[in-house]
Formats: C-alpha cells, structure tokens, sequence
C-alpha cells in the first residue's frame, strides 16, 4: 500500500536530526520525497514538478528551516499549497433563474451517464424542473440507461436520435423545451478520446448549437498519467467551465483531480462518492489535499460524526471513565460508528490508520452484526459484569444469538483486551497534546 | 495487414506519446528522461526506476539502447518467473501465440466501473466465433440501468445468444442459468459479465465470489477462467484493483481496453511483476477486430517500433 507522505518525509528528516539547522539541500532532498508521493497519487508529472518547485520556493524563503519541526512545516506547506492549486474551498455550478444547459463531456468509462442522474436527482429535490438529454448515440443502450434512471427518479429524458446531426438535435430540444419548460438541463453526451478529431468536433458542433451555460468534464478518480492530455484536449477544443471527479469512494488518491484542476484553472463541483443515485457530494478541496498526501480525511469523520450528534438514544453509554469500559459501552460505540457509514469506511478516514491496520485488511460487516446479536442476548447484569458469565450463561447467549461458544468466548476476550487498553489509555491522558502538528 | 501490423499501427499514437517521433537504428535518449517517460506512462516511480536501472545495465554492456530498453521492459512483462530466467540466459521465447485458448468452457469478467467490460466481452465473442468456436454470453451486470440491454444488442448483432435477467436480478442466478444452459446445449464457451465494481466494496466483492461459487455449482470446475478487465488510463490504482479482485476470485488474466489512444497502460508492468498475472488481450481500437492476443515480445517490439520476431 501507499506510503504516506507524512511517512516518507519523517524518515528524511529523522537522518537529520540533531545536526541543529537544515540547509536548503536537505529540503530540496525533501521535496524529491514529495514529488514522488505525488506521482504515485496519479498527479501528472509536469504538475507535479511545478508545484514541488513552488512549494520550494516558499519552504526556502520561509522559516521552516530553523523551525523546531521542519517536517511538520513542510507537510503544512504542501497541504496548504495543495488545497490552493485544488481550489481553496468548495464551489458550485452557477445556476441561474432559467435556461440553464450543462453539458456533460469526457472518455468512455468516465461516469458521464451516473453523473447526469444524480446531478438530475440532486437539483430535481432543490425544487429545480430538469430535463435530462440523452445524447449518447455511440454506446449501446446508453439512452436506455438514462431513461431507465430518469424513470427511477422522475425526470423526464429527451433522447437524440441515431446519426442525427448535432444542428437537428438543437432544434429538435429548443422546441421540446418551448413546450414543456424546464430550467436545467443536463446533456449527456458519448465519451470519446480527447485525439478523436471527427467525434471532438461534433461535440464542439453539439456544444455551439445547445449553448451551454457550463461545460462540465467528468474524470475517473482512478485517471493516471493521462489526466493532463485528457483535460487539456477537451479544454482547448469545448472550452471546460468546470469538473465533476467521479469514483472518488474507491481508494485511488486522486492525483487526476490537481492535474485536471491545473491544466483547466476551472473549480472542481462535484465528487461521485458511491453508486447510488445520492451519491455525489459538493467537492472539498482540503479533504482531497489531505488524501493524496495519505493524511487521512478527518473533515468528513468530524462531519459524520456530528450529524450524529443529539440522538443518543441511551445515556448507558456515556463512558464514565475510562477504566469501566463495559459491554454495554461497546455495544453503544460500535451502533454509533455504524450509523456512520461502513466501518471499513470510516477507518480510511482515521489519519495513520493506514499504518496500524495492514494493507487490504478488510472488516467484515457482519462481524459487527454478530456482535451486536451477542451483546443483545445477555442481560443487563451480564453486560456490565462480564465476569459473571459462566459455561452455562455463555451456552445460552450462543444459542439466543445463534451464534457458537467460540465467538462469544472470541468476543469476551477481545472486550478484555479492549478494556485493558482504555485503561492504559486513561493513564495516559494527562500528557496531552505533546505533539502539535498534523498528524493525529 | 498481419496483425503484428495492426498490433503496431495501433500502439504508433501510444509510442509516439511515449518516447517522441524519431527512433532510428541510432536511437538513443537519455536516461532521466527515458525514467519520466516511464513515469508518464504510468508505469509507476519505483518500476521506472528498475527499468531504467536494467537497461542502463545492459547497455553499458554494449547493447544497443534500443534493445537494452526492450530487454529490461521485457523482464517486467513476464509473469513467470521460469520463464523470466531462461530469458535472461538467452532463450529466445518470443514465439508469438496467434490464438488465446480458454482454459474451460466458462469465462467470468470482472472489472472495476466503465473499464469497458460489455465492450470486451462483445469484442471476445467475435474474437472466438471467428475462431470457430460457438458462444454464449451471460449478461450478469443487473445493477446498473440497462446494463444488460447493452449485452443484448452486442449478442443479437453477433448473433450470439444471450442469457439475461431482470434488472436488479441476482446476479448469481442469472450466471447459473447461462452456465447451466452451456451445459446442456454444448456450447463452447460462455462468457459471464458481471456489473462494475469498485475494489474496495465489501459486500460487493463477496457478491462475485458467489457469482463464481454458483457457476461451479452449475458446471463443475468452472469457471476456469476470471479475466479482470482494465483501462489503459488507470493510475497506480491499478495495481491495488488487480490485487483485489485477484484476492476474491482468483485472477487468470488481464484484458487491457482502450489503448488506442495516448495511455500506455504502463501499470501493466507493475501487474505482471507483482501479481504475476498473465495479460491476455489488448483493446487498440473501438472496432471488434481491434481486440489483439497479447504477447509481451510483440507488444514491446510494437512500442519501440522494431521488426517483428521470426517464428
């Protein structure tokens, strides 16, 4: 698996500790690290030495050179300069009263067809009347595909017809629209390879006649090198107004999104975060920035987090202190991380939680189900004095749970184990904050 | 036109991206920059820089740089480790293999979403009818609208029968009966699609095992075959794709799409090197012959635009 920057960058300068000063070669040696990682990320290799010559530059003229913790000031560097060149903060396609056209365009395979429904879905719950274009004649059933979405969420589609001129289509819609009103709408168009001259043209033709108000290119998170050829062409010939990143839910870093970003100096609106039909989110640079430098997304943790927050249902699960940590305790933890999504999920966006979990490690989801079942078949006794569980009480917790002795007999001893590091944990807590910085 | 031709003609936009026009017999281009181009090709940081290091190896030797970059970009290519050994003393493997033989009866694609499976299965079909053999396909993508619609329309224009479902059908049953009636009817091969998935989903993982598990419930010891369908765009998220599914279902082979353009699929060499996964075809055009047999001497002399191998 990836090595976090952070990481990489701690190992540079543990060489170097305790020779008192950095000179400009040890951060140049730095940056080498950080150009690296960025590649690795999939950003583009020309971006990538711009932008670590521009962190240079301000990691030089700066003060991180006698600073206590140069790793962390550099790390705080990139990110900053990373969340800058990704777009600061977050922005959305400008949406005016009416006649609003947005035009969907990239490779096959980019997600254009999903994106149109949910963008559609998204906007038609804002009160918006959308009309959704379906005008992928290349791929078979593609019209079907979006009809079949746009029956799912109740927006009507209006679909080109085989080899129709992208001039007939215009007129064909201009008069559909004078009939039936809508103030969105979404063209879904063929994906075709940026050098395909005789299809990029007639996308051009497509987007002069339907005028569009954004021209939106969607890019597969999991897009290498390619990003910065990709979105320059369609760029140059369409004119991009802004960018959709689509499958930004698997675990590719993303680097497309900062090469795609720097090429075109146009925001990126949108993250496809799964493949349901609500599952496109208003895009965040700074979480991005921290995921391509395999810093975690504590952000969205916290978020998630906090939409929870004011519905705990029993107050049993407030800790009182750290030592008893009883069963019921990691019943309420465990339903609360739940609700947060999956917790595979939920254990990517912990900073460093790469290192302590291995690669590929995978949690069972119905693991946690089992453990709930288990849990929820001892009695409240039971559940706060776990000591009191003998062969008898645990062969009918197995039974009432269906589960086997073995898994209640696994689950009481990883709650003792558990237990045990609260405690250390509890000791500890005095020292607080003995590290400043960006890593948790 | 030989298919080595078309192999060629169909890398010259991927080759000229890659290491720029000219390439003479005197070709020669500097190391730092063969690394970047390497990198540019996504073939990954740490890859380029083994290649680059080969290379320069074999060339202080007095190889010419051409073929010292062809031999360390071969090394990476070759899956088997024998194999790779015996290269290296000087065997000559580079035996083009002109037909691609399933192991079964039964072909199962997998892939992460818009990879361009349908497409590839479509492209496989007329790739074995042409050579003679009967086929069915399974068109096991119920998830996503229409998507077995799109398989369909592929079956009915190659005139390959097609077993469907209902959307949002269980996937597995629609497997089983395509495997089932490949059973009973004799038919050569099936080919089961399966809907687009990302690598990192659970649940979704645990869905294609069964897949899997239900077809050998139907048919005995198959599928023989999983092949993992990838885009020539894919980073270096590739690699952690194919370890994935090759930890699920257990990868036979690699189908690279969309070549045609300007990738270059560089993450192949990481997939070959560490997963020690076969590539089986290559997709260098949208056309349904432009799906060529892959063979890592061919592909390689293609790239660097050399002759042929004589057989």
């Amino acid at each position: 698996m990836f090595q976090s920057l952070g990481d990489r960058l701690q190992s540079v300068f543990d060489g170097l500790r305790g020779r008192g000063r950095l000179t400009e070669a040890d951060v140049k040696a730095a940056l080498r690290e950080v150009r690296v990682a960025l590649l690795e990320a999939d950003v583009n290799l020309e971006v990538a030495r711009e932008f670590t010559n521009r962190v240079q530059e301000k990691a030089i003229g700066s003060d991180v050179l006698m600073s206590l913790q140069p790793d962390q000031r550099v790390i705080a560097i990139v990110h900053d300069e990373l969340k800058e060149v990704l777009g600061g903060k977050s922005v959305l396609p400008t949406l005016k009263s009416e006649g609003n056209v947005w035009l969907l365009m990239g490779l096959q395979g980019a997600g254009k067809t999903t994106t149109a429904g949910k963008l559609a879905y998204r906007y038609k719950a804002q009160g918006r009347r959308v009309l959704l274009v379906a005008a992928d004649t290349q791929r078979p059933a593609a019209r079907d595909q979006l009809r079949v979405l746009g029956e799912q969420i109740g927006v009507p589609v209006f679909e080109v017809r085989d080899g129709e001129a992208p001039a007939s289509s215009a007129a064909r819609l201009k008069d559909h629209l004078r009939k039936d009103f809508r103030d969105l709408v979404i063209v879904d168009t063929a994906g075709r390879l940026q050098i395909d001259d005789a299809l990029m043209d007639e996308l051009a033709d497509l987007s002069e006649r339907v005028e569009p108000s954004e021209r939106i290119l969607v890019v597969d998170a999991m897009t290498g090198q390619q990003s910065l050829p990709v979105a320059t062409a369609f760029d140059q010939r369409i004119g991009v107004t802004g960018l959709i990143m689509s499958k930004l839910d698997g675990d590719a870093r993303g680097g497309a999104a900062l090469s795609a970003k720097h090429v075109t100096g146009k925001p990126i609106y949108f993250a496809g975060m799964s493949e349901k039909i609500d599952g496109l989110e208003p895009f965040h640079p700074d979480r991005v920035a921290g995921r391509i430098l395999g810093m975690g997304d504590v952000l969205t943790l916290i978020e998630k987090a906090k939409a929870l927050e004011g519905d705990d249902e029993d107050d049993d699960g407030q800790m009182r202190n750290l030592g008893d940590f009883s069963l019921q305790d990691m019943l309420t933890q465990m339903r609360r991380i739940k609700q947060m999504g999956s917790f595979t999920d939920v254990l990517k966006l912990i900073p460093g939680a790469g290192k302590i979990v291995p690669a590929g490690t995978n949690i069972d989801e119905r693991e946690i189900g089992r453990v709930e079942a288990i849990i929820s078949s001892m009695t409240e006794a039971e559940r706060h004095t776990p000591r009191i569980l003998n062969a008898a009480r645990r062969k009918r917790i197995a039974r009432g749970s269906g589960t086997t002795v073995q898994d209640v007999n696994r689950l009481i001893n990883n709650y003792e184990e558990m237990r045990k590091l609260m405690k250390r944990m509890g000791k500890r807590a005095p020292r607080r904050g003995a590290r400043p910085g960006l890593r948790g | 036109m030989s298919w080595f031709d078309r192999l060629r003609d169909g890398l010259n936009r991927t080759r000229a991206a890659t290491f720029g026009g000219g390439r003479g017999a005197a070709w020669e281009m500097d190391w730092e920059d063969l690394e970047f181009a390497l990198i540019g090709a996504d073939v990954g940081a740490k890859l380029a820089a083994t290649v680059v290091a080969e290379a320069k190896e074999e060339r202080q030797r007095g190889t010419p740089f051409r073929e010292a970059l062809e031999k360390a970009l071969l090394d990476q290519l070759e899956p088997d480790r024998m194999r790779q050994k015996l290269r290296r003393v000087g065997f000559n493997l580079d035996v083009s293999r002109n037909v691609i033989e399933p192991a079964g009866h039964v072909v199962m694609v997998v892939g992460v979403n818009g990879v361009g499976k349908t497409t590839t299965i479509a492209k496989l079909g007329h790739y074995y009818l042409e050579h003679g053999k009967s086929v069915m396909f399974a068109a096991g993508d119920t998830f996503r609208a229409a998507g077995s619609a799109q398989l369909a329309v592929w079956g009915e224009r190659l005139g390959i029968p097609t077993v469907t479902g209902e959307s949002g059908a269980d996937p597995g049953a629609v497997a089983f009966d395509g495997a089932s009636q490949r059973k009973a009817r004799g038919t050569d091969l099936l080919i089961v699609d399966t809907a687009g998935r990302l690598h990192t989903k659970h649940n979704l993982m645990e869905e294609l095992k069964k897949v899997k598990r239900v077809i050998a419930k139907a048919d005995e010891r198959e599928p023989r075959d999983v092949w993992l369908v990838l885009d020539a765009v894919t980073g270096q998220n590739g690699l952690e794709q194919a370890r994935k599914f090759h930890e699920a279902v257990t990868l036979t082979g690699v189908v690279v799409t969309k070549l045609d353009g300007t990738a270059k699929g560089g993450i192949l060499l990481p997939i070959t090197r560490e997963l020690g996964i076969p590539i089986k075809f290559i997709g260098v055009g949208e056309g349904k012959d432009d799906l060529q047999p892959y063979d890592a001497a061919a592909f390689v002399r293609a790239l660097l635009d050399m002759p042929p191998v004589a057989a």
